[in-house]
């Protein structure tokens, strides 16, 4: 750029800012989050590396604008598609770019930018936001749907709704139970700080003595899932009950049973939804058949047993109760798992139908030897265990 | 682009092997003073960016370490009780007002700085790694962007400390919790991924230069193919540059001299039971092959 005249570089210079503000605008409509400091630091970054090393601009700009590893991932694309295309002539430019340029026309008119950003997230519907904005949307239609029994869930979006309401449930149980053992107990230990401070009053002998309140340690969660045929109406559900658990308790683990135990939580934890869907295809295989709930046990205890459950875990089975298998050998693994663990919960989610009494065979043995025996078959219900489980 | 060539010179010079990019977004961090934000599986050298940082800017490196219950006072301040006590202890006989003990008992004499502040009132801006952030609490990665938006930190008995110095503050996370919006914005953000071939075969050569060029080269492949794998914990670069290290110390020349051998020291690179149980000697033996 020596060559150009310092006129001629001033011009250069107002245009790619131009157009650089025009990336930021269009960065933004796409979702990215970046407010007054990020431009003035890109204008910053601007003024020391300069603008026309395009390969530094990327690394500069994608540094300051992502904040995620998604939106690393669009990046490029995004990068490419505003500035690879506008070195061709105006016509040819992608119709996505002309989009994003009519609305900046649009909102000058208007005469305020939070405008159009207001406008592209209407347009844009629910992808960041979908947790926000879902709940609004859906309060009254939750209400409904908070006693209907999963089973009854017909169509394909009531179903989704409730997938979602479940899962984040699931979410909050973590919050509600640290907090609520938080003020429960209090501990014995001495806070120095309070305590000094109060023995200044006294001349330094610490006669008023201030304790710390001890944070309860949340207890460790394992699920075990039912997916046998009986189950199969729930299974997806509680899966999905699995997963906000499994994301939100970071030492939680999740398995799935019917003749076979197989353990989910990887595939849980996954946040690729796609990628999540084929670890558990691959898991699958062999679901709805009948299930042998001693025998899973047995193989529970003998792999994980040692390893994960202790003196904090809280398990919780989650099935119908008909089992193809033997009552003694689930009576005896059940014994078992209860030495090692703090507490067992038995979810059935049969228990919340008219009439139905806890009749199968394995059912009936196994409920002494539970600290909570609770029906999971709506909402209403899951949300009941949260504090049934708080008493434990 | 001078610069940034530069920049990576002295950072390949310092032993961390960065890809031009990566060198770009450091000194762009290094002239904004923003915190950087590094995304990526654990080892992958995330930490180690910090380390190196330190060394190129020839200052000191302040490592917070968090975990859940990190709290103010160990990553902040704490007083020094036993020595606050000896002073009223000592103060009972003087005269003077309430006011000016406390105001005694509560200087900075009796201050103990925690990395946080540590790092703001250092003389020469020092590398501030916050390490694992996502293991910490939601309230303190609050009050982190509170010290990393203001740079100061006010104690209640001391009053406010404004940062003498602005450090280089970098981030890590793997990714076990979702970081909040508000710290993503205040940060530069890189995502850090698994090296490629030739990128790990520069890291493992140039840390560990007297390694023979046929052995790096089967080390890096062997590697790359097991991430490959479904496994259930992934090496990083930290585990290769361990079994190379272990591999050169058993005066290997190459990998397919002795299969045996290599079995015994996939403990550097295998972590968890399930990924011992997986890889076989048949599977050894092949990824062996393929590494030629």
């Amino acid at each position: 750029m020596v060559s150009v005249s310092q006129q001629d570089d001033y011009m250069l210079a107002e245009s790619l800012l131009d157009r650089l503000l025009g990336f930021l605008r269009l960065m933004r409509s796409n979702g990215y989050q970046l407010g007054i400091q990020e431009e003035i630091d890109v204008m910053k970054m601007a003024e020391f590396s300069g603008l026309l090393e395009p390969r530094r601009m990327r690394w500069g700009l994608r540094a300051l604008l992502c904040s995620c590893s998604d939106d690393w991932q669009r990046f490029d694309e995004l990068f490419d598609a505003y500035w690879k295309t506008a070195n061709r002539s105006r016509e040819q430019r992608s119709s996505f770019a002309k989009k994003i340029d009519r609305k900046n026309g649009l909102g000058g008119q208007q005469g305020g930018g939070n405008q159009v950003t207001e406008a592209d997230h209407v347009e844009k519907g629910d992808d960041g936001d979908a947790d926000d904005g879902g709940s609004k949307g859906g309060a009254s239609a939750q209400a409904s749907l908070a006693r209907t029994d999963f089973r009854l869930l017909a169509d394909e979006s009531q179903m989704r709704e409730m997938e979602r309401l479940v899962e984040r449930l699931a979410r909050q149980m973590r919050r509600k139970m640290t907090r609520r053992q938080h003020i429960q107990r209090q501990g014995r230990r001495i806070h120095l700080r309070r305590t000094i401070r109060n023995s200044l009053r006294y001349g330094g002998t610490p006669l008023e003595l201030a304790f710390m309140k001890r944070k309860q340690q949340v207890p460790r969660l394992i699920l075990l899932l039912d997916v046998s045929r009986s189950m199969s109406l729930y299974s997806f559900l509680f899966l999905r009950f699995a997963r906000g658990i499994v994301e939100a308790f970071k030492d939680a683990d999740a398995f799935v049973y019917h003749t076979r135990l197989v353990h989910v939580t990887d595939a849980l934890r996954e946040r690729d939804m796609t990628k999540a869907r084929e670890k558990l295809a691959l898991l699958s295989a062999g679901w709805s058949g009948g299930t042998r709930i001693g025998q899973c046990l047995r193989l529970f205890n003998r792999d994980y047993g040692r390893r994960i459950v202790n003196s904090r875990s809280l398990v919780m089975i989650v099935s119908d109760g008909y089992d193809t298998g033997e009552p003694e050998e689930l009576v005896q693994q059940l014994q078992e798992l209860k030495q090692r663990a703090r507490k067992i919960v038995w979810l059935n989610p049969l228990l919340g139908r008219v009439g139905y009494e806890p009749t199968a065979c394995g059912m009936q043995a196994a409920l002494p030897l539970l600290d909570l025996f609770a029906s999971a078959h709506n909402l209403e219900s899951l949300l009941q265990l949260e504090s049934d489980l708080m008493k434990l | 682009m001078t610069d940034i060539s530069q920049f990576q010179t002295r950072l390949t010079e310092a032993g961390y092997v960065a890809e031009n990019d990566l060198a770009a977004t450091l000194l762009l961090q290094s002239k904004l003073r923003r915190p950087l934000l590094l995304e990526g599986d654990a080892g992958v050298g995330k930490t180690e960016v910090a380390k190196t940082l330190a060394k190129v800017f020839d200052c000191s490196l302040i490592r917070l370490q968090c975990y859940e219950g990190l709290d103010v006072n160990s990553a902040v301040y704490e007083w020094n009780y036993q020595h606050q006590l000896l002073a009223i202890k000592m103060q009972e006989s003087q005269g003077g007002s309430l006011a000016s003990k406390e105001q005694h008992i509560f200087s900075e004499q009796y201050l103990l700085k925690r990395p946080l502040l540590q790092a703001i009132t250092m003389d020469t801006p020092p590398v501030l790694l916050v390490d694992e952030i996502d293991r910490a609490d939601e309230e303190f990665e609050a009050y982190l962007l509170e010290v990393l938006s203001d740079f100061q930190i006010s104690i209640p008995e001391l009053g406010t400390i404004k940062a003498s110095s602005k450090p280089h503050v970098i981030l890590t996370s793997n990714g076990t919790r979702e970081l909040s919006d508000a710290i993503r914005r205040r940060c530069l953000y890189h995502f850090v991924d698994y090296p490629s071939f030739d990128k790990e075969l520069r890291i493992i050569t140039t840390r560990m230069p007297e390694i023979s060029q046929r052995l790096a080269g089967q080390v890096v492949e062997y590697v790359q193919a097991l991430r490959k794998m479904d496994m259930r914990k992934i090496p990083g670069v930290a585990e290769t540059l361990d079994w190379a290290a272990a591999l050169l110390k058993l005066n290997l020349s190459s990998l397919d001299k002795d299969p045996e051998l290599i079995m015994n020291t996939l403990v550097c690179l295998l972590k968890t039971k399930e990924d011992h149980d997986a890889i076989t000697r048949d599977v050894s033996d092949r990824l062996i092959a393929r590494a030629g």
